[in-house]
């Protein structure tokens, strides 16, 4: 099974690349981007048979790796 | 006295952190690998600046599952010290030693330069001969330093006085001016509830004689010899 993991800041938390880029965006002349918020994207290969525990592997990598729940939040897609 | 500098892949200020305590405090230290499970002799561990692993997913993130990170844990939660510079503070957030996580700096830039801290606390093992209030000179040099923990955290550090060091001016006033990356409340350092775990952005170890700019982060290393010496003496006469 493989699964997609999305991390991204928590909306709580400043994100200045997002601001930058937004910034960046506008200054081309982008004025109907109201906002950006940058993220990280992870496709991960799971050896696990069924959606269920590939999506609960998932979820207990992303919690305890690939996001730091401190500052950042996480999306799972089983593809 | 043994301080224990623990060596990361991409760690680049262990030899900073060696050279102040063997050559200028004049205390032994020793090189601990990541690999290793055992601190061995340490009377004080220094977690070093660099860019562990390569900063790769977020900085201190792979670090943190080091095999030598149980002993550290171990260590700090028998209540001795540990001194987490730059790339060691964040270790020590993503381990869960200190609260909080760093963001990018607000700027985006990577900053190399000398700023002023100003000494908040001196009830620390590691600020114990500072003195209140007073303002050290010190480098830092980070892109990742961004200091940020959510409004209940910032509360409860302020609340129980656990920010040891802030960014400010060179006459000690707190500003926006003088905050180089964007960190909360001025934030450089902070410390655990138990106050032996310290954690800063600034390099004090690069800041131990005059010929480099600064000698002002000395006080840091000083500090906890005077501490573990105190300590040693008062169990002598216990004993």
């Amino acid at each position: 099974m493989k699964a997609r993991v999305f991390v991204t800041l928590k909306p709580s938390v400043f994100d200045p690349q997002g601001h930058t880029i937004v910034e960046a965006l506008h200054s081309l002349g982008y004025r109907d981007v109201a906002d950006v918020r940058q993220g990280k994207f992870f496709e991960i290969d799971l050896n696990v048979a069924g959606p269920a525990a590939a999506e609960k592997l998932a979820a207990e990598v992303a919690d305890r790796v690939l996001a730091n729940p401190v500052i950042e939040s996480f999306r799972v897609e089983l593809t | 006295m043994t301080f224990a500098v623990v060596v990361f892949p991409g760690s680049n200020c262990d030899h900073d952190a060696y050279y102040a305590v063997d050559h200028v405090l004049g205390q032994k230290a020793r090189f601990v690998w990541h690999k290793d499970t055992s601190l061995g002799a340490a009377d004080v561990v220094i977690l070093p600046g660099g860019f562990s692993h390569g900063d790769y997913l977020r900085t201190g993130a792979i670090a943190r599952f080091s095999p030598i990170m149980p002993a550290v844990q171990e260590f700090a939660a028998a209540g001795r010290p540990v001194l987490g510079i730059c790339n060691g503070f964040q270790i020590l957030t993503e381990c869960g030693l200190l609260p909080g996580a760093m963001l990018r700096n607000r700027d985006l830039k990577f900053h190399c330069e000398l700023v002023n801290v100003r000494v908040e606390r001196t009830d620390t093992p590691f600020t114990g001969l500072c003195t209140a209030g007073q303002v050290l000179r010190l480098p830092i040099a980070h892109g990742e330093g961004n200091y940020y923990a959510p409004p209940e955290t910032m509360d409860a550090l302020e609340a129980s006085g656990r920010v040891v060091f802030r960014y400010s001016t060179a006459a000690g006033e707190i500003s926006e001016g003088a905050n180089p990356n964007g960190a909360l409340h001025n934030i450089a350092g902070i410390c655990n509830e138990g106050r032996n775990v310290v954690g800063l952005m600034p390099h004090p170890e690069r800041a131990c004689e005059s010929a480099v700019g600064s000698a002002d982060g000395l006080v840091l290393l000083e500090s906890v010899t005077g501490a573990l010496a105190h300590q040693g003496a008062l169990q002598a006469v216990a004993r």
